[in-house]
């Protein structure tokens, strides 16, 4: 199989979304902003208006912290870009998307193919994870300029809101499409086929724990 | 005595902060590299790739390699004769103004919150953090600073294994830890895969994370049999046919590295820690003429670590 490589828009079209496949090598253009649990709470929990017009200036939510600065003047300096887990916001993914009409969530590890189905598919919305993980100095070069740094006082460097222009970000992988079908989960099932073999000869702990799966083509996400 | 001077001892810190988040150690990256080199999963293999140019982007920027920082923290270990200006508490003082400096000037993500309260003073530092850690070696007037920046959330687990379990119980635990963690590639795997035999439960922890980030890739433990482990785990977890980001592959673990201390007669205690894609760890020995000599290798399980008598010069002197 050969990988595709496709430019993004941060405000995608409904039919470049559609032509995505699990598996493509992205790199986007646009605006984009940061939002992880501090950005949702205040955003959904506490109700505060959110300081970006949503979709309009950008339709790409990076679950991310960047290694950043702000300068005594006020100034940005940014130097690293890296995702962080996203299955832990599946509870505000959801109402998020409705309110901000986000059609690119950006992250590490992705989420499931019940989410997927559930409200990214309904929404028109596509994963993107970034690679390695740990790509962060790629990444990095494709910032821009750091448009602004929203809720700095109230969440603090690494969970405010970070609005970054980019210009051919990447690499990221294409981990949902809009059938909702899930890229690590394909994976996983191809894994899964070697694992009894792998486990010959091995044995359960003589000590249990409560709620353990002991199926190892489960998850533990 | 001389004395190492303070102001050394910081500089240097903020040195090894530095270089600890933007230039990968060269024993990983050689490791990363043989692994490109063999990895067949075409996704797998475009992602070990790009970290490759990544680590290359990091060091030509002079950017971190990655954006999450992890949590910086310091191990020290010091020559029985070695003299700090001001003292430990000093050097303590001085350790925890580098880890903040360098947060900054970096810039390294401040990662450290409060627990609870999610404070986050943007430097790095708070309660408890950074973590320091010390140990010490017979000879010697130097003291070694080493700053690790491992990633906090995924890839470490424990167990309160027992004899009965035996080896066949440890290798699933091992293989459970790198199925859980390494699906969806939490684990930021290839890594170097730390295990931790035996001590208390703490001790445990602190072996198992110690062997993934004191150790290189290519070491070996000095018990023989305990280094046959090692290579054998290596191949079990690269068999499993799961590498990068849990694409298919047959890149999982780099090295393993295992480190034991003695137990409660009827307990095996293990632990497993992944010490991820971005390896950062940064060494530098300072001496009290001012010399700074930079390395990256820890060196930091000795004989002296790994003694098991009571007294160790009578074991040495019984050795010759």
């Amino acid at each position: 199989m050969s990988i595709r490589e496709i430019r993004l828009s941060t405000t995608p079209t409904p039919e470049e979304i559609a032509a995505l496949r699990l598996g493509d090598i992205v790199y986007l253009d646009g605006l984009i902003y940061t939002a992880r649990e501090g950005v949702y709470m205040r955003a959904l929990e506490e109700q505060a208006n959110i300081p970006m017009e949503l979709p309009a200036e950008s339709a790409a939510n990076f679950h991310c912290s960047p290694a950043a600065r702000i300068n005594g003047d006020g100034s940005f300096d940014m130097g690293a870009v890296t995702a962080t887990a996203s299955f832990r916001f599946a509870k505000w993914l959801p109402e998020w998307m409705e309110k901000t009409g986000a059609k690119l969530i950006i992250g590490k590890g992705g989420m499931t193919s019940k989410d997927y189905k559930e409200y990214f598919v309904p929404n028109g919305a596509v994963y993107l994870s970034t690679v390695g993980y740990g790509t962060g100095a790629l990444l990095g070069r494709g910032v821009e300029k750091v448009e602004a740094v929203h809720w700095n006082e109230e969440l603090g460097l690494a969970q405010a809101m970070w609005v970054i222009r980019c210009n051919r970000m990447g690499p990221f992988i294409v981990a949902s499409d809009l059938n909702g079908d899930c890229l690590f989960e394909r994976e996983n099932a191809k894994i899964a086929e070697n694992i009894a073999r792998v486990y010959e000869g091995t044995k359960p702990a003589v000590l249990k724990r409560y709620g353990e799966s002991d199926d190892r083509s489960e998850e533990v996400i | 005595m001389t004395q190492i001077p303070l102001s050394l001892i910081q500089r240097t810190a903020e040195d090894l902060m530095a270089k600890a988040a933007i230039d990968i150690p060269e024993d990983y990256l050689d490791g990363l590299k043989r692994a490109a080199d063999t990895e067949e999963g075409d996704l797998s293999s475009f992602v070990l790739k790009a970290m490759l140019e990544n680590y290359e982007a990091a060091k030509q920027d002079r950017s971190a390699m990655c954006g999450d920082t992890g949590v910086p923290r310091w191990f020290v270990k010091l020559g029985n004769e070695a003299r700090v200006e001001g003292g430990m508490v000093a050097l303590e003082a001085a350790l925890r103004r580098a880890t903040a400096k360098a947060t900054f000037d970096v810039p390294l993500r401040p990662n450290r919150v409060h627990p609870l309260w999610r404070t986050d003073h943007n430097n790095n530092v708070g309660i408890g953090a950074p973590e320091i850690e010390y140990g010490f070696e017979p000879q010697g007037d130097w003291i070694d600073l080493i700053t690790v920046h491992k990633g906090g959330l995924f890839g470490t687990d424990y167990r309160m294994l027992f004899p009965s379990d035996g080896v066949q119980g440890i290798k699933r635990f091992y293989l459970d830890s790198l199925m859980a963690f390494g699906k969806r590639g939490l684990a930021c795997q290839p890594a170097i895969i730390g295990i931790g035999l035996g001590g208390s439960k703490d001790i445990c922890m602190s072996l198992g994370k110690r062997a993934s980030v004191l150790r290189t890739v290519g070491s070996r433990n000095s018990d023989p049999r305990i280094a046959a482990m090692e290579e054998e785990f290596k191949e079990l977890g690269n068999s499993i046919g799961m590498g990068a980001m849990g694409f298919v592959g047959k890149n999982m673990v780099i090295q393993c590295n295992i480190e034991v201390g003695y137990c409660h007669t009827g307990g095996m205690p293990m632990s497993v820690h992944a010490f991820c894609l971005s390896s950062r760890r940064a060494v530098a020995r300072l001496y009290p003429d001012g010399r700074v000599e930079h390395r990256t290798d820890p060196d930091w399980f000795t004989d002296y670590q790994r003694r098991e008598t009571v007294d160790w010069d009578a074991a040495k002197e019984a050795a010759e």
